[in-house]
């Protein structure tokens, strides 16, 4: 069939991922590369530490993207790219993207130091992080990205997690990147306009993706889409930018949030909380997202009525 | 050009004569000065190269993983901790075939916190693939340098040049710094056949299972195996261009003598005065230095110590509840022999605790009075 001649498409027709990988069923870490690959093209060289894509791409000798991939070990996301961007750079072959390719625990927790390392640097690298809130690839362990109230396997219902997640935007804005933004991937033209913009920017660019897990959040692989969306319509996982550690916009302003509950209650690691767990969390959400819009200047505070 | 320069700058000239493009490093005593040097070279354009101030020593091995991948020549140094915290991206350089070469300024590992020499630092690294080179002079380091990445390039495995710490990292020697036309003439710019590039995508280190993963490890050790007639041959290539001759193994004064003494590092320079000395007052004694530990020169050992009367070594590591570790390789190289030698196994100089001439001296008197070794391992010095 000729795509693209009977409508318009609003996302690059170009497929770098191909068929035939081995991801779960409603994967969001697969639709995140199939994205991001749209934005970059065939001139991207990608390098990926332990993680579900380490598994995805397909054992040797097989593999599913058409550019260069380098698996890497799990803490070294960061720094590999920086050699790779040195070593094209001293070859001459500048143009080429580098893209450190990793999940949340790749990045929030052992891969923290050598990121930290790339963007004090301004290494010229974009580091794109699926996050999708646990160690998912090993079975399921929480990683500093997991959210407050999730089970996993490391943290079971009667020990759920206690911890919020870690903030890892703030603290790539805290080093005053060049470029931070969040997306998800309910939102492709958006997070296709973001990897867009970090290829254009010289230096150090960081990307974190709100990516669903059906295995790992106990939800049904056909809701993945709706999650990813419901995620940003709760500010549960508001997409925004902040342009050097200073200037912050919100991509998607939600004026009338949906209840967080409509989020948390088709996932399974989340069926323990109770009542007053989930009124806690939602809370939580309004008060930080209230914080982001006052961050990005916009005169406007939200609300969600929470039901006794 | 002859030149008076420390053992560290010795390490960043062989970098700089061999064109390195990527630099990653990270600093530890005593490496400082290896990279204060580079970063000099490559600030001023003596060396077109693009240097890393990485923020540790693992995230230094993974890129010069990273640009070795793309098809850079690359180098880094460290020490020590340094090197243990490398461990895991050794195995890396090694599994993915990439020929970085690193220099190590060979420093006791912590606790107590200590900055003198020993080997256990480079020994932890034994079996990882990657080969190691120890130098006793600092033309040596410089030469071995250049030599390691001819080597490697070939093999496509990474190397390490290892040197004493302050014995040689701080102490100045005179060190012909070699023609760089001359450098280019004996190794050739890396041209990799595999590389990331877009023109032609590949994916490298995809999850392997048990079908492929033996055959890529028995390939590492057809390759490694390969570097021991590769060293002795560029070695001998070295030697006609540049008047230094490099081999797997140094013989000194060896010739028929009964007792052989085996050492390494500055320890082997130290040992070629203690020879000298016993030899003037009528010992049958020669020297064998150990220059590649790995791959491990099993065929010379052989050749050189069958039918001799009696063997010392001497080692400045100690592989905790077994023996000193050139001790033990050399044992296990002559166990299938014929004719095997009784070996002494010496442990002295921990922890960078001189090793004089006299000490030596002592180490061989003591091998050739004793009908037999007291024991699998010999303590010397030890002050309880």
């Amino acid at each position: 069939m000729e795509r693209g001649k009977t409508m318009k498409l609003s996302i690059p027709e170009e497929e770098l991922v191909g068929s035939g990988h081995l991801a779960c069923q409603g994967c969001g870490a697969t639709l995140c590369m199939r994205y991001a690959l749209k934005a970059l093209g065939q001139n991207t060289i990608l390098d990926i530490p332990a993680c579900c894509w380490s598994v995805i791409d397909g054992p040797f000798p097989h593999t599913s993207v058409k550019v260069p991939l380098f698996h890497t070990a799990f803490e070294t996301a960061a720094c590999v790219a920086s050699g790779i961007r040195a070593g094209l750079d001293v070859l001459g072959r500048g143009e080429t993207n580098v893209v450190a390719w990793a999940g949340d625990g790749g990045t929030f927790d052992i891969g923290i130091q050598a990121l930290s390392g790339a963007t004090e640097r301004n290494d010229n690298i974009i580091y794109i992080c699926y996050d999708n809130e646990a160690y998912m690839n090993t079975g399921i362990q929480r990683s500093s990205a997991t959210p407050y109230g999730a089970w996993t396997t490391t943290t079971p219902v009667k020990h759920f997690k206690k911890m919020p997640k870690k903030d890892l935007v703030r603290i790539m804005a805290a080093h005053r990147i060049p470029y931070t933004a969040t997306a998800s991937v309910g939102y492709p033209e958006d997070f296709i306009a973001k990897v867009k913009k970090a290829k254009e920017i010289q230096g150090t660019t960081f990307l974190h993706i709100f990516s669903p897990c059906p295995p790992g959040w106990k939800s049904q692989p056909e809701k993945s889409i709706q999650l990813a969306r419901l995620a940003v319509s709760t500010c549960y996982f508001p997409v925004y930018e902040i342009e050097n550690g200073e200037k912050y916009t919100v991509n998607k302003v939600i004026k009338k949030p949906r209840p967080v509950k409509e989020f948390l209650e088709q996932q399974g690691r989340f069926r323990h909380l109770t009542e007053e767990q989930v009124n806690g969390i939602q809370k939580n959400v309004i008060v930080s997202y209230n914080e982001l819009l006052k961050k990005a200047g916009l005169d406007l505070e939200v609300h969600v009525e929470i039901k006794k | 050009m002859k030149q008076v320069i420390m053992g560290n700058h010795a390490l960043s000239y062989g970098a700089m004569l061999s064109r390195v493009q990527v630099i990653a490093a990270y600093p530890i005593t005593p490496q400082t000065q290896v990279v204060e040097l580079l970063s000099e070279m490559c600030a001023d354009k003596t060396l077109d190269a693009e240097f890393i101030k990485v923020e540790s020593e693992h995230s230094a091995m993974a890129a010069c993983i990273g640009a070795s991948a793309v098809g850079a020549r690359t180098f880094t140094a460290t020490s020590a901790q340094g090197l243990a915290l490398m461990h895991e991206m050794i195995h890396w350089a090694v599994g993915a075939r990439l020929p970085v070469v690193l220099g190590n300024i060979n420093r006791a590992m912590g606790p107590p916190w200590t900055i003198w020499t020993d080997q256990n630092d480079s020994l932890s690294q034994r079996d990882t693939g990657c080969l190691q080179f120890y130098a006793r002079s600092n033309q040596e380091v410089l030469d071995s340098v250049i030599q390691m990445f001819k080597v490697c390039e070939q093999i496509l495995l990474p190397g390490m040049i290892i040197l004493d710490a302050f014995a040689l990292s701080h102490t100045s020697e005179v060190v012909d710094v070699p023609d760089q036309k001359l450098v280019d003439k004996y190794l050739p710019p890396f041209h990799p056949r595999y590389i990331l590039d877009p023109k032609e995508p590949h994916t490298f280190g995809g999850l392997t299972g048990p079908d492929g993963y033996y055959e890529l490890r028995y390939k590492i050790e057809e390759a490694i195996q390969r570097a021991k007639s590769l060293i002795n041959e560029t070695g001998k290539e070295f030697g006609e261009l540049f008047g230094r001759a490099y081999g797997m193994v140094e013989k000194y004064k060896l010739d028929d003598a009964e007792t052989v003494l085996i050492a390494s590092s500055t320890i082997a320079s130290t040992a070629r005065i203690a020879i000298d000395e016993l030899q003037n007052e009528g010992k049958s004694v020669g020297l064998l230095r150990v220059r590649v530990f790995r791959p491990f020169p099993a065929e010379e050992i052989r050749e050189l110590l069958q039918s001799r009367k009696k063997v010392a070594v001497i080692d400045r590591n100690i592989s905790f509840g077994h023996e000193g570790i050139f001790a033990q390789e050399i044992r296990s190289s002559l166990y299938n022999c014929k004719n095997k030698p009784p070996i002494w196994g010496y442990i002295t100089g921990i922890g960078g605790r001189d090793v004089t001439v006299e000490n030596i001296k002592d180490i061989v008197n003591d091998t050739i009075k004793s009908d037999k070794p007291s024991g699998d391992i010999i303590w010397k010095g030890v002050r309880l």
